[in-house]
């Protein structure tokens, strides 16, 4: 694959007051790829994709060293707009989390901060953004309807939808299935093959199997430091080092 | 042991139990057309009410005018905005302390600063303001209550797409936290309407037979009128079934605010 890097972080520390929840992070993400962060509980996966974003600018008493670049851009530098590269790098979250709105509304959120408010473009986005997450044709017939009254399911890929309605570059995807049973996991994971052709993803899971089946490439983390990184494949068939192996096999963690 | 807790409870509704029947068994037969829709007559001790209660809603939407937008935005402030520390606990320990203080203190404050030295005059807006900063830690308090409920969730979604965090607070944060909000202010308004301290220096007058046409009239109040009748009418014992009948009045005032609040909060709870 000729696959471009779009974002990177180098030597990326973070502290949660004084505990260090990452140890010199250097990671590499690439355009319509998909990259797994796998690891236990606790092992920093979460807090590095909120580094992505700077989700983890709202976290008080919290601290930031190293770099992380989108394109060429340094995300930490001090003139960096952080509500423009959020808009650069969309997110979803680990329970769905819709709006008290309107299905429509909760679409045309993002862009409606943005100030757009031409009707005929926001019903267009908002068509295009439901059908990329496979969600037009469950809920066309009831837009204006709450989007609280949606499966835990569907709730989820409104999110996403949500997400790609500001047409972000990456999007940052923390446990999205796990709050959700396997069916509908099954269709947030057919979702995500549609999206690579258009974005980068980079997705925190606890699940094996999920890792292995929608990913390109996969870094296992563990106490903050990155144990392994490689292609999804050969990590799961071929682990170079014994405590991924066990990790993978369900033998620890 | 469970059984005293279990009496201490039920001695709350018991007392507004045995409250009411006083007020309803002394004060129905007050209570007519003429009561509710005629101004007092013969020095008080016939005709009706209607300048009190007219002056105690002009008091109490009053208040909540002054107190509402006041006290959300402190609210706001101190729940969204403020980082911890030594400004904010001050100012904690202010409100705080502002709602301890004693309502004729308020009183005495309104007519120290409102009527006098801004040269309001005993008016609708001195009263207004006087009983707005006695309501403003209840509204400051349930708003917080309401921010607080508003789960962290939405605020994270909303920043995560790209909002600034006042298209946050004001697109998301607030409406979800309204239902809260206006409780509060539901509460605030009937704490506000039942008040007698803060306005006898501020607002309300012994009697006056007109309505008010502006905010800077004096009027008659519900409560104020009670106290005038009870301890300084012309002739207090034949007046008072009249007192009773006042008192009702503005208990059914204040109970059906509360009411309005309470089905309004399940209604809103119900829709989630």
């Amino acid at each position: 694959m000729q696959d471009s890097l779009k974002m990177s972080a180098e030597d990326l520390n973070f502290y949660y007051g004084n505990f260090q929840a990452l140890h010199g992070i250097n990671l590499e993400f690439y355009e319509n790829q998909v990259t797994a962060l796998i690891g236990p509980s606790g092992c920093g996966k979460s807090t590095l994709l909120r580094c992505l974003n700077r989700m983890n600018d709202l976290i008080s008493y919290s601290r930031v060293e190293g770099k992380v670049f989108l394109d060429d851009e340094e995300i930490y530098d001090p003139d960096v707009d952080v509500v423009a590269l959020r808009r650069h790098v969309g997110m979803v979250f680990q329970k769905p989390n819709p709006f008290p709105k309107t299905i429509f509304e909760n679409v045309a959120y993002g862009l409606r901060v943005n100030g757009i408010k031409d009707k005929s473009f926001l019903a267009e986005r908002v068509e295009t953004s439901l059908k990329q997450a496979a969600l037009w044709d469950e809920v066309k017939e009831r837009l204006h309807d709450s989007a609280l009254g949606l499966s835990g399911g569907q709730q989820q890929r409104l999110c996403i939808a949500r997400a790609m309605a500001v047409e972000p570059e990456v999007l940052l995807m923390d446990e999205p299935a796990s709050a959700l049973d396997p069916l509908a996991t099954q269709k947030i994971e057919e979702l995500i093959h549609d999206l690579k052709k258009r974005y980068t993803i980079i997705i925190v899971t606890h699940n094996m199997q999920q890792a292995a089946r929608v990913s390109d490439i996969t870094a296992f983390f563990y106490l903050g430091e990155i144990i392994e990184v490689d292609k999804t494949e050969t990590l799961f068939t071929r682990p170079k080092l014994e405590q991924t192996s066990d990790y993978i096999t369900g033998r620890f963690g | 042991m469970f059984g005293i807790f279990k009496i201490c409870a039920a001695a709350n509704g018991i007392a507004l139990a045995i409250m009411l029947y006083f007020l309803v068994s002394r004060g129905w037969r007050a209570i007519n057309w003429t009561f509710l829709t005629q101004p007092p007559i013969d020095s008080m001790t016939k005709g009706g009410i209607l300048p009190c209660i007219i002056g105690t809603l002009c008091l109490s939407l009053g208040a909540i005018a002054v107190a509402l937008p006041i006290g959300v935005a402190s609210a706001i402030y101190l729940h969204e905005y403020a980082r911890p520390g030594r400004i904010v606990r001050l100012i904690r320990l202010g409100i705080n302390n502002l709602a301890g203080v004693p309502s004729v203190v308020f009183g005495l404050f309104g007519l120290a600063f409102f009527v006098v030295y801004l040269e309001m005059g005993v008016s609708i807006f001195a009263g207004s303001l006087t009983l707005g900063a006695l309501t403003l830690p209840v509204i400051i308090g349930s708003t917080e209550e309401a921010l607080r409920a508003v789960p962290d969730t939405y605020r994270e979604a909303s920043l995560g797409i790209g909002a600034t965090k006042w298209q946050t607070i004001y697109h998301v944060v607030l409406p979800a936290a309204l239902p809260g909000i206006l409780t509060g202010a539901i509460l605030g308004i009937s704490r506000a309407a039942g008040e007698t301290a803060p306005i006898m220096f501020t607002a309300a007058v012994f009697f006056t037979p007109s309505l008010p046409t502006s905010i800077f009239d004096e009027i008659m109040a519900l409560p104020y009128h009670i106290y005038v009748l009870a301890t300084a009418g012309t002739d207090i014992e034949a007046t008072r079934p009249l007192q009773y009948g006042t008192a009702l009045v503005l208990i059914a005032l204040v109970l059906g605010l509360n009411f309005i609040a309470i089905i309004y909060r399940s209604r809103l709870r119900r829709n989630r």
